[in-house]
């Protein structure tokens, strides 16, 4: 009889997973700005990937100097114009992807490496050491996130590693409030009790029954910090505490473009725009992954 | 000593107490004493907030206890720890009363089974595989179910999956928290149904049935315990109980079962009023707020003795000897 209900359940196995994953893309395609987001964010990330051989000037992102061209309109030749030292801002916001992405990961990664872990431990211990993660927390929240990742930058020194570092900083506390919330709502269910009763030690409660049900509003915020922290890096950088000019990075160059406007306007609407599309990429696909993992539709 | 010996659950004088953060106290159980032959199957009954769920749980070692002893087999669970532990968790489980929040919705239920047999035996692969399939088909789920997710099964499929989940370890002792009550009634036929041919496969499982509902008690119980605000006001065999309660607590909920006919039941015991709350148990007999036979000066004092009606039939009550069947 095992023989017989083995062999019946090991081909049963990949179609009822291919009809979830099904049924979770069915979903998140009925909604036009998810799908929208989804494109944005494809095209960035090819852009990121390929941002060097795609840019016709590929040298003009690291400080080529053409004074014969500089300021030029677009035009086919330049496709978004060139600013003032003669570079093309094309080459330039294609190049400046690959940072821009390496900025989004980096300080989403750092601060879920940080606010996960310490959220989870807040959620699970209770008693003081949850009070003291929580308390640091909210004194991290009370203080408006930019104006804190300025004051870090400025101790730290402008530049773009600094940018992200001190993003990273004050990036982790939504997480820890996230993961926290969460994890206090899955503690209490009864299947934790049951994974209990079978003999379950704490860390593996945590790691296999509490952490994965947290998971989807973690990759909900997640994706939507990949657009929130690009434009916080975009905003330092402006303000001239992140990537330096000539490096290629968005913010940076509508600083640079902003004493140009407005009669050379596409020193700065073309970055603008880069930053626009993708930060609303993110977005609308962070919502519509919300729409997708969230436990109601089920 | 010699009683303890021969019992596969004995629970003694066991108390759990909460405390709240206003500084009161929630004494949740205060001072159960029960002891499960092995092989017998006995019910605990009693209102919402009676305290019977935590005693389940704290049997298990799921709610901390506050004082008090219990013993599964040889092993003192309140004291064991690490190696003991383990063993217990092969040795007992238990089965909750809400099927849909009882299983993890991020597991198949391959994997849910699969759980236990991973943490408590050395069983892997294919043997593991061929045993979760065995039981869960035992439990009347066909392999197709087997890759599927909590939220793909009904309630009455997902309390399967938890009776196979605790059953595949194969335990001496089973704690059934009130395993239909949160069924619907044609599922929770089933279920009982489920749990009678598993009294008839396993005569040496040991069962301790938690419900609120009396008919189940006496469909599948031998013995039964009545539980009221922490205290077991009342404990026999289960006809015995039933053919003649001796406590007042128990005659009211006896008599609030309802009979299929119409006009009968002239001597229908009705309760008033809430169960007091267990932050502030009455002095006394817990019960004489709202006993319909409680005597001032007596009652609400002193608290009542335990009377023996023979058989292992006892009840706490100052009336207990005077009350007749009717």
């Amino acid at each position: 009889m095992t023989d017989l209900t083995t062999s019946a359940t090991v081909p049963a196995k990949p179609p009822m997973r291919f009809r979830e994953t099904r049924r979770l893309t069915r979903t998140y395609c009925r909604s036009f700005s998810s799908v929208l987001g989804l494109a944005l964010v494809a095209l960035f990330l090819f852009v990121a990937a390929f941002g060097p051989w795609l840019a016709p000037y590929p040298e003009d992102a690291y400080g080529a100097v053409d004074f014969g061209a500089k300021l030029l309109p677009p035009s086919p030749e330049h496709w978004f114009g060139t600013d003032q030292v003669g570079s093309d801002i094309l080459s330039r916001v294609l190049i400046g992807a690959r940072t821009t992405l390496q900025i989004g990961l980096t300080v989403t990664g750092i601060a879920i490496l940080i606010g996960v872990p310490l959220g989870l431990i807040a959620g699970m211990t209770g008693g003081w050491i949850s009070e003291t993660i929580m308390r640091i927390t909210d004194i991290f929240l009370s203080i408006p996130g930019l104006i804190l990742a300025i004051a870090i930058v400025g101790a730290l020194g402008p530049g773009i590693l600094n940018a992200m570092v001190a993003l990273s900083l004050v990036w982790w506390p939504g997480y820890v409030r996230l993961v926290q919330a969460k994890t206090l709502s899955q503690r209490n269910e009864t299947y934790v009790d049951a994974a209990r009763a079978l003999g379950a030690g704490p860390l593996r409660v945590v790691f296999v029954h509490v952490l994965p049900n947290c998971l989807s509003p973690i990759i909900v915020k997640a994706s939507m910090d990949m657009g929130m922290a690009i434009l916080g890096a975009a905003s330092l950088g402006f303000l001239g505490l992140g990537a330096q000019p000539p490096y290629p990075e968005w913010g940076a160059m509508i600083s640079t473009g902003r004493a140009y406007l407005p009669d050379w306007w596409w020193c700065t609407f073309f970055p603008g725009m880069a930053i626009y599309l993708t930060v609303l990429g993110f977005n609308l696909m962070g919502d519509g992954l919300r729409d997708v993992l969230d436990p109601r539709q089920r | 000593m010699s009683e303890t010996s021969d019992a596969m659950l004995a629970i003694r004088d066991l108390k759990v107490h909460f405390p709240l953060a206003n500084g009161q106290v929630v004494r949740a159980v205060d001072g159960v004493s029960l002891t499960l032959r092995p092989g017998e199957t006995v019910g605990l009954v009693g209102e919402s907030g009676s305290g019977k769920t935590t005693v389940g749980k704290t049997a298990l070692r799921l709610v901390p206890a506050t004082d008090g002893e219990i013993r599964i087999g040889e092993l003192d669970v309140l004291n064991a720890s690490g190696r003991d532990l383990r063993r217990l968790r092969r040795k007992a489980q238990i089965i909750f009363q809400d099927p849909h929040s009882s299983l993890n919705p991020r597991m198949t239920i391959r994997r849910a089974v699969a759980e236990g047999l991973i943490l408590n035996t050395s069983l892997r692969g294919r043997a593991l595989r061929e045993k979760v399939s065995e039981t869960l088909i035992a439990m009347g789920l066909p392999p197709q179910f087997h890759d599927r997710f909590p939220h793909e099964l009904s309630g009455g499929q997902k309390q399967r999956v938890c009776i196979a989940r605790a059953l595949v370890l194969d335990p001496d002792l089973l704690v059934l928290d009130e395993p239909t009550s949160a069924l619907d009634v044609s599922v929770q036929a089933q279920i009982l149904g489920v749990l009678k041919d598993l009294r008839a496969e396993r005569p040496s499982l040991t069962q301790l049935f938690i419900s609120h509902n009396l008919a189940v008690i006496r469909f599948l119980c031998q013995r039964v315990a009545v539980m009221y605000l922490g205290k077991i006001v009342e404990e026999g065999p289960v006809e015995q109980v039933f053919s003649d309660p001796r406590h007042p607590y128990t005659r009211a909920l006896l008599s609030a079962v309802p009979v299929p006919e119409a006009g009968r039941r002239p001597d229908r015991t009705r309760l008033t009023g809430d169960i007091p709350s267990p932050t502030a148990v009455p002095k006394g007999c817990a019960f004489h707020t709202r006993c319909p036979v409680a005597r001032k000066g007596l009652c609400d004092t002193t608290p009542p003795p335990r009377v023996a009606a023979g058989g292992g039939h006892a009840a706490l009550c100052h009336f207990a000897g005077e009350m007749q069947t009717t």
